[in-house]
């Protein structure tokens, strides 16, 4: 890990409640192959208040889930946090030791992944896997065990009878609410979800972004939700990051930026899915790919797919703008147009 | 869009409860009869359990024809591609393609050329294009073997037609990369390219673009509307997505557990669903466009596995409207409405059922 800044980064005070809990401040993340080093997030900061629904969308490669565990601190080589620093309750994370990192993992921020079916041990039983998380924080009493084990699988509406049950016993979607409820063991502040619901089908995925919802108004922790899916966040998220090619391209209030979607990006994502409802539509969705990310354009990112290019845009790469309280990075909006 | 139509007398076997549908030929490209697959679960032991994965399910596909078959993981929609595409024999019941029983073609050469005539298109473009080779490789195989008239030189520009087809241009470029170098949406119009290289009638396009992100989908959906279209070939969509059904198919079917649940022109559907379980579905869509809509909210059941199943409608556990019948009776799917049928003892042709809102 390079150089960890210490404690002169800004720190929020823990004791507020209504305080920023989450300060991630210009962080950046590469992979550092033999061919070269791939920059998978760049600069990337936002803040996350205790309690808040923060859904970040972009197509794969993006760098959202590597964004996801960099926060999480769960980078393996060859990714490396290569500057910026994440502030969780005022400590910062980036260049905790692992023993460091262990106390603070499921007690105060715990992660749901995408595949429930990798991310449980197949030859435990749900049961069995809580104990190990709960013993690991010093929880040694079976029966407060069997009880908050319980609970937990109550609460993600699985019946206890299911602690007995191995992971392929159980459904795509029940192991998925299982990843959930062990998340919720110790009830932390944050939980970082991955696609928790890309490998279910929509009735499964519709009822657990209401139970995650309900959950959160329940017990009050934040989310930082990672998703391909814009629709399926519209409800539940109160801010919204579209991320491109590593950079943040736009970051508002979920609401606004559905309503009036501002860089070219988000108006595509927008339109690129088909509707249930309302007129049948042509859609062309968004031509091209995004950019190899060991090799970054000079200019906008986004420039080569752009409907509304200039030549400004290829040359040099836009900031990102304040416009209205909400972040874009787009020549368009340079220096808060909110039209273009 | 494919007016429903009935069947021509001259059509083998009864097809009261088939939904009607007539292609220019005269019959339906391809449809099935009481198919059913049931598989034996359990131990060496004792072979006394029968999961009933696909269960007298009666439909058809017309020509230039895009239907669509969506439901739950589980509720048997690969089972039905994978027996359409000979891979699995059926239990019981028959598929019949432009007019022929599958159970008839046999032999190497008659299976082939049914293979080349219905080919399949998988889910995970990751796992379906070998990544050893160049993407002409997979291509070139299939031109040799299904098409061997063609010299070397006719394959190559064959490739090149196909590719150019479903939008990878430039083709002479894209077929000598391999498959790392292509994304997941390039990949999966490989495969449609591979399939249509046999000069297909229909394609079978299992979940074809459920691994692909959202901004890519609809260039691939808007490939099978254009194949449609353009090149005449019917496809077979299998998805639990119904806004992207909605999208690209003439058709829809609903599945639940191993039957059809309802069936009609897709709008029809989607615009007066008849059976509540396609009102489920249809609520639980995201939506993003419309506002929260909460009723869904009470459903968290699934759908059952059919073992060893007694009569009785399948989806009742998680119904709201069942009533006694529901509970002995398995319902038969009805024609409600022209060309709209449904398998429910609730649904009404002259009134929506109202389920789940």
């Amino acid at each position: 890990m390079s150089s960890a800044p210490g404690e002169e980064v800004l720190s929020a005070g823990p004791a507020d409640s209504t305080a920023t809990m989450l300060e991630v401040r210009d962080l950046s993340v590469e992979y550092l192959l033999e061919r070269g080093t791939v920059l998978a997030v760049d600069r990337v900061s936002f803040d996350l208040a205790a309690g808040e629904f923060v859904g970040i969308v972009g197509e794969s490669g993006c760098g959202k889930s590597t964004l996801l565990f960099a926060i999480a601190q769960l980078l393996a080589p060859p990714a490396e946090i290569t500057g910026g620093s994440v502030i969780f309750k005022g400590r910062n994370m980036v260049g905790l030791t692992d023993s460091e990192l262990a106390s603070v993992r499921w007690k105060d921020l715990s992660v749901v992944m995408q595949s429930a079916m990798n991310a449980l041990n197949p030859v435990k039983s749900i049961q069995a896997q809580f104990a190990d998380a709960m013993r690991a924080h010093g929880v040694t009493s079976k029966a407060e065990i069997a009880d908050r084990s319980a609970e937990v699988l109550r609460m993600v509406g699985i019946d206890p009878v299911h602690l007995g049950s191995y992971p392929h016993q159980l459904s795509g979607g029940m192991r998925q609410r299982s990843m959930i409820a062990m998340a919720m063991l110790f009830t932390p502040d944050l939980v970082i979800m991955d696609e928790p619901t890309s490998a279910l089908d929509v009735v499964a995925q519709r009822s657990l972004m209401v139970q995650i919802k309900e959950l959160q108004e329940k017990l009050g922790f934040a989310i930082i939700f990672v998703t391909h899916d814009m629709s399926l966040i519209r409800h539940f998220s109160d801010r919204l990051m579209v991320m491109y090619a590593g950079v943040v391209a736009e970051y508002g209030q979920t609401g606004e930026v559905f309503e009036s979607p501002m860089h070219p990006y988000s108006i595509g994502l927008m339109e690129a899915f088909p509707s249930i409802r309302g007129p049948r539509v042509p859609l062309t969705g968004i031509p091209g790919s995004p950019p190899n990310l060991a090799r970054i354009p000079p200019g906008c990112r986004f420039a080569p797919r752009c409907p509304k290019v200039m030549a400004r845009c290829e040359a040099e790469p836009p900031g990102l703008y304040q416009v209205n309280g909400r972040l874009v990075r787009c020549f368009l909006h340079e220096g808060g147009r909110a039209q273009p | 869009m494919t007016d429903p139509a009935a069947l021509p007398g001259g059509a083998p076997g009864p097809a009261d409860n088939t939904v009607a549908d007539n292609g220019a030929s005269g019959g339906p490209l391809l449809r099935t009869e009481g198919l059913t697959k049931v598989f034996k679960i359990g131990s060496a032991m004792s072979k006394k359990l029968a999961l009933h994965a696909v269960d007298d399910v009666a439909l058809s596909i017309g020509d230039r024809e895009i239907v669509a078959l969506a439901g739950e993981s589980g509720s048997g929609k690969s089972t039905i591609a994978r027996l359409l595409a000979k891979l699995y024999k059926p239990t019981a019941g028959e598929i019949y393609f432009q007019g022929r029983p599958l159970s008839q073609i046999r032999g190497h050469r008659q299976v082939l050329r049914y293979r080349g005539d219905v080919p399949m298109v998988f889910q995970d473009p990751f796992a379906s294009i070998n990544p050893v080779f160049r993407v002409s490789h997979g291509i070139m195989r299939c031109l040799k073997l299904h098409r061997p008239e063609l010299s070397a030189a006719q394959r190559h520009e064959e490739a090149e037609r196909v590719f150019a087809a479903v939008g990878l241009t430039p083709a002479a470029e894209v077929l000598e990369r391999f498959p790392h170098e292509l994304s997941g949406g390039q990949r999966q119009r490989v495969g449609f390219a591979q399939a249509l290289a046999m000069r297909p009638k229909l394609i079978l396009a299992d979940e074809p673009v459920s691994m692909l992100d959202v901004s890519i989908r609809i260039g691939l959906l808007n490939v099978m509307a254009d194949l449609r279209d353009s090149q005449g070939v019917s496809i077979f969509y299998i998805t639990h997505d119904l806004a992207s059904a909605r999208y690209v198919a003439d058709r829809l079917i609903v599945m639940y557990a191993g039957q059809i649940a309802e069936s009609a022109p897709t709008e029809e559907v989607l615009t007066r669903p008849r059976h509540p379980y396609t009102q489920l579905l249809l609520s639980a869509v995201p939506d993003p466009r419309a506002p929260l809509n909460v009723g869904a909210e009470t459903d968290r059941g699934e759908p059952p596995k059919v073992i060893n199943p007694t009569p009785g409608c399948r989806f009742r556990w998680r119904c709201p409207l069942a009533i006694d019948e529901c509970q002995h009776v398995t319902p038969p799917l009805r024609e409600l409405l022209p060309g709209h049928s449904a398998a429910c003892h609730v649904a009404r042709a002259d009134a929506p059922t109202e389920a789940f809102r």
